[in-house]
């Protein structure tokens, strides 16, 4: 063991200078190592951090670009945008939502239910998805928000442009409407232009199709702003690109004029142009407002569209479908042409034809007497194509349909259509495994049974045998597309068809109250009456809205010289009767709108307004009476799913409608012969046997 | 080095320690006017201000005769240490971490107090224990005492910071009291085993996030993370020569946050660049190798112990705060000596200065009363 020495003060002083040299020698260090981290971050890693600091001091806001206008054919705007203030939150920044929401609806004069719906989306929302406040507001209310930004973190407030549908409900489901981006829109394009407050995409119809020609560049202000995003200075703006317009072949006025006229029916009406196959007016009717949709879904207005039977959220043009009726009895005639059958050929109509062991009744049972061609459209003798119609066969009728575009899908720019069905032996065959049956041919030429068709269908067929050329429905306006070649039709069959159609207007035929009060231009048309649910439950007319019998129309007009072809279809209407009224005044509208216009005006005031007043008169109703109570709105992406879904096809009819014996007679219909209520179908089915298709 | 044409009382002042004590404190202010967009208010005029007023006590304490320093020693430590105590019997109510007690007309924090004051009681008791007792236990056990109290109470407000810095000035007086040298290397080993286990059980959760946020910066770019990433931005883009006078965007646009008190040292370097960063390092080598000659001139144990003691004290405030600005150390909240804005801090490094002023006052008259 080593000695220790003793310690002395000596020792120990010494000890603390050699302590203390060590401990500047260590402070020493310390400086060094600290000026070389200075000199590491400040000269080696310079670039990297000047370029986080520069991003750090200028903030890069995306302006949204304006959305490309969608035009009608004289370019009349159906979408443009106007400019207006609107304020959004992000939840990310918000630091006290409660606090904040109500200071904003203070402010703003939010009620109940918007707040509501707001805390909605707030829960809903990713944090990073701007939720919209309000917008359209005026000067003074976006000045007192925009002062007292500082107390409230995550409000943000701009001018921007929003999207206006000019004429609202009209356009809905022709244009569809637009709405903020959903968190899976994001997740697939990460754009931060799609969670820019106040941006919008294209939630449905042509806006949803055409989103990419319509968004446009957006554009871009650079600032230098604090870290809690407060603007210092404006260090430039770059100005957006506008979207691309689109041009339709739509009349503006003509689809306004149709929406309103359509009136308190749920029903469709499609007017296409004779030469080129241009759409000009495609409605459904009744429609959301795509103004207020475009602003976010309220619960209110969600639980007055959801509630309303009339299926505000189904286009019915695309995705109605309907048994025909009489509405295919010049498409049948053409076909027996077409087959050979002189027109001349009569059968004696008695009310009724025995087929095998049933008897098929006339919608007219006292009987047409002796029936040709002619008078079997125009008097929509259900006899005479009983008739024959088994002479002829399914085959050439089935074909016939699907030559004037039944059971088709058309190139329109639109999620899908559903085609319906133009039944045949070889599709029951293949569908249900059954043989073809007599009274199968028998449905079909009436327009009943499994027969099915879309109004664009109803439109282009009507359209086809008016012009006689191969018409495709075009809602793209396209001034340079080659003109539609010919069916190959004989002009005297067209000219035989026309004239019966004529017939049935200005005529003795089913529809004399459809005639048009313009002189020199007389309409062609033909009436339908689909039934609804079998005869056991009524006669289709005075019973519960939901059973009563689909109308439908089909005319052209001028019947000598065809320009302008239609389709109507009223679900529901009671018969055809709800349904010419409809098409005579969209006809004259081409003709004379200030005629047309007077006409509607005066059937305004007695529905309570017009299409927007009813609306507001209904909101306003709804608000009373549920206030903040009504269940909360779904989020844009179930809102715009459950759309969606209403225009999915509906599943094949289960139990078709194989009733023979039409519908029940229409009371209001001319009754230009002695024969008894000379309208498009109808047996008093009271004694007759319904025939058991199934 | 007298000169016949000064008036003695003014060539007398220490001048090594003045002059760069004078140039930080205004560097300071002119970066705290920067910082302040350009004014005077609230923090330049009254850091230099404040500055005035301390240097006044610090005169005060220098003139104060060994004597006192010796029989205060004790009663201020347990003095101080009541106050602890009694921040955390009284002041607990305030909620969160309560480090001082509002006396009315001003906020007193102990702890503060306890750093100068753990390096008094300590260079006092090494001064006091007989000079063949330094190698047995009665060296360490008495002062470890000392010193465990205090820094237990200040690590149960919880100040991670502050605790630190209490042991830190305590352990260098004992290192220079000539403690053996391997008690302080067993106690190194025992604490590179004790840190980690320290680290899951005995911080807060706040301050073990802190030191996980201080390894990996970016894993937490708006949390924790946030002030270091800040800082090393505003550092780093500031460059040889600095953004300019008045042009940190950084610290202007408010990314950098504390920039007038902890996070100083970057709003400087942002607009002085390295040359600024090294112009504060020189003052502060400058100060350090005037408080360790001092030290190594002093006449006796007691103020040798004191001087060194009190210059380790501020040191570590330096050391610690530029490395964490830097992202060298975790964030602690503690500020830089003479360029942070904020009255207790200045007041215990004047504390420093005034004590090892005082030290450097009795060196000169044992010096003149020998030859």
């Amino acid at each position: 063991m080593k000695q220790k020495l003793p310690l002395t003060s000596a020792i120990l002083t010494n000890r603390f200078e050699r302590r203390t040299f060590v401990l500047g020698m260590a402070q020493a260090s310390v400086g060094v190592l600290l000026a070389t981290r200075l000199a590491y971050l400040a000269i080696f890693e310079n670039d990297k951090y000047k370029a986080a600091s520069e991003s750090n001091r200028v903030n890069l806001s995306l302006i949204p670009p304006r959305r490309g206008w969608v035009l009608d054919r004289n370019g009349a705007a159906l979408a443009s945008n106007r400019a207006d203030f609107r304020v959004d939150v992000i939840p990310d920044r918000l630091v006290n939502p409660d606090d904040t929401l109500s200071k904003l609806s203070g402010l703003l004069g939010l009620t109940a239910d918007k707040v509501s719906d707001i805390k909605d989306k707030l829960d809903k929302v990713r944090g990073f998805q701007p939720v919209e406040v309000a917008a359209k507001l005026d000067w003074d209310k976006f000045a007192a928000v925009s002062v007292r930004l500082p107390e409230m973190p995550g409000v943000i407030p701009q001018r921007g442009y929003s999207r206006y549908y000019p004429t609202g409900p009209s356009v809905g489901h022709l244009v569809g409407y637009v709405g903020p981006a959903s968190a899976e829109d994001y997740e697939r394009e990460h754009n931060p232009l799609l969670i820019t407050p106040g941006f919008k995409i294209g939630k449905d119809g042509l806006e949803k199709h055409f989103e990419t020609r319509l968004r446009g560049v957006p554009g871009a202000r650079r600032v230098e702003a604090t870290a809690t995003g407060r603007v210092v200075r404006d260090l430039g703006t770059r100005e957006d690109v506008p979207g691309q317009p689109i041009q339709l072949t739509i009349l503006g006025g003509l689809q306004d004029y149709a929406a309103r006229r359509i009136g308190l029916e749920s029903g469709s009406v499609v007017v296409m142009d004779c030469a080129t196959g241009d759409v000009l007016a495609m409605v459904s009717m009744p429609c959301y407002d795509p103004n207020s949709f475009s602003d976010g879904i309220g619960r209110i207005e969600w639980k007055m569209l959801s509630e309303d039977d009339h299926v505000p959220l189904r286009n019915k043009v695309l995705r109605g479908l309907y048994p025909p009726g009489s509405t295919v009895k010049p498409l049948v005639a053409l076909s027996f042409l077409e087959a050979g059958l002189d027109p001349k050929a009569s059968v004696n109509c008695a009310g009724g034809l025995r087929v095998g062991n049933r008897v098929f009744h006339c919608w007219n049972h006292h009987g047409h007497g002796q029936t040709d061609m002619l008078k079997g459209i125009y008097q929509s003798c259900d006899v005479y194509f009983y008739h024959f119609a088994q002479q002829i066969g399914m085959d050439k009728i089935a074909a016939m349909a699907r030559r004037l575009g039944l059971g088709q899908e058309f190139p329109m720019p639109y999620p899908g259509q559903s085609y319906g069905t133009v039944p045949d032996p070889a599709w029951k065959l293949r569908k249900y495994h059954k043989e073809w049956a007599i009274y199968d041919t028998v449905n079909a030429t009436i327009g009943q049974g499994y027969m099915l068709v879309n109004p664009l269908q109803q439109a282009t067929m009507v359209s086809r045998i008016a012009s006689g050329l191969q018409l495709t429905p075009r809602l793209m306006l396209d001034k340079h597309a080659a003109p539609p070649p010919s069916m190959g039709f004989a002009q005297e069959h067209l000219d035989l068809i026309h004239a019966a159609m004529n017939e049935v207007v200005n005529g003795r035929g089913t529809a004399g109250k459809a005639r048009i009060p313009i002189d020199g231009v007389l309409m062609a048309g033909k009436t339908g009456t689909a039934q609804v649910v079998g005869l056991q439950h009524g006669n289709g007319k005075n019973v519960e809205w939901k059973r009563r019998d689909h109308g439908h129309f089909i005319c052209f007009a001028p019947f000598d010289k065809p320009r302008y072809a239609c389709a109507v279809a009223i679900e529901h209407g009671g018969g055809s009767p709800s349904a010419y009224p409809i098409a005579r005044d969209v006809m004259t509208y081409l003709f004379d709108p200030a005629k047309a216009m007077a006409a509607l005006e005066e059937l305004e005031k007695g529905w309570g307004g017009n299409v927007q007043q009813r609306m507001a008169a209904r909101y306003n109703t709804f608000a009373a009476q549920y206030g903040a109570s009504a269940p909360r709105a779904p989020d844009e992406a179930q809102a715009s799913q459950v759309v969606e879904d209403e225009n999915k096809p509906p599943a094949a009819p289960a139990a078709p409608q194989t009733d023979a014996a039409p519908p029940a007679p229409e009371p209001d219909a001319p009754q230009p012969q002695p024969t008894p209520s000379p309208a498009s179908g109808g047996t008093q089915a009271g004694g007759a046997a319904p025939n058991g298709g199934q | 080095m007298r000169r016949a044409y000064v008036p003695t009382g003014l060539s007398r002042q220490p001048w090594g320690v003045l002059l760069p004590l004078l140039m930080l404190v205004c560097f300071g202010g002119a970066v705290l006017y920067s910082a302040a967009g350009g004014h005077f208010q609230p923090w330049a005029l009254m850091h230099v201000a404040r500055f005035f007023v301390f240097l006044t006590m610090a005169m005060v304490l220098a003139r104060v005769p060994q004597d006192w320093f010796r029989r205060a020693a004790l009663p201020l430590y347990g003095l101080l240490c009541v106050l602890l105590v009694l921040v955390e019997l009284i002041g607990g109510i305030g909620g969160g971490s309560q480090r001082w007690l509002n006396l009315g007309f001003m906020t007193l924090q102990p702890s503060e107090l306890m750093k100068p004051g753990i390096v008094l009681v300590l260079a006092w008791f090494y001064s006091v224990l007989p000079t063949g007792e330094t190698r047995s236990w009665r060296a360490v056990a008495p002062a470890t005492g000392l010193l465990g109290f205090p820094a237990a109470f200040v690590m149960l407000q919880p100040d991670l910071g502050t605790a630190l810095a209490i042991c830190f000035g305590g352990v260098v007086v004992m290192f220079l009291a000539g403690l053996p040298l391997r008690w302080f290397l067993g106690a190194g080993g025992a604490g590179a085993v004790i840190a980690p286990l320290a680290f899951f059980f005995a911080l807060h959760d706040y301050q073990r996030k802190r030191v996980l946020v201080f390894m990996d910066p970016e894993s937490d770019p708006l949390g924790s993370g946030y002030h270091i990433t800040q800082s090393k931005i505003a550092i780093g883009s500031g460059g040889f020569l600095g953004k300019g006078f008045g042009n940190g965007s950084q610290s202007h646009l408010d990314y950098l946050p504390e920039a007038h008190t902890d996070f100083v040292f970057a709003t400087m370097a942002e607009e002085w660049g390295m040359l600024g960063g090294l112009f504060v390092l020189l003052v502060f080598g400058l100060i350090m190798r005037w408080g360790l000659k001092v030290a190594m001139n002093a006449p006796d144990r007691f103020s040798r112990l004191l001087a060194a003691g009190m210059t380790a004290t501020i040191f570590f405030y330096a050391c610690i705060n530029m490395m964490m600005v830097m992202g060298l150390a975790p964030v602690v909240g503690i500020p830089l000596p003479f360029l942070s804005h904020g009255g207790s801090s200045m007041m215990t490094n004047m504390i420093c200065i005034g004590t090892i002023m005082a030290v450097d006052r009795w060196s000169r008259r044992s010096s003149t009363g020998l030859s």
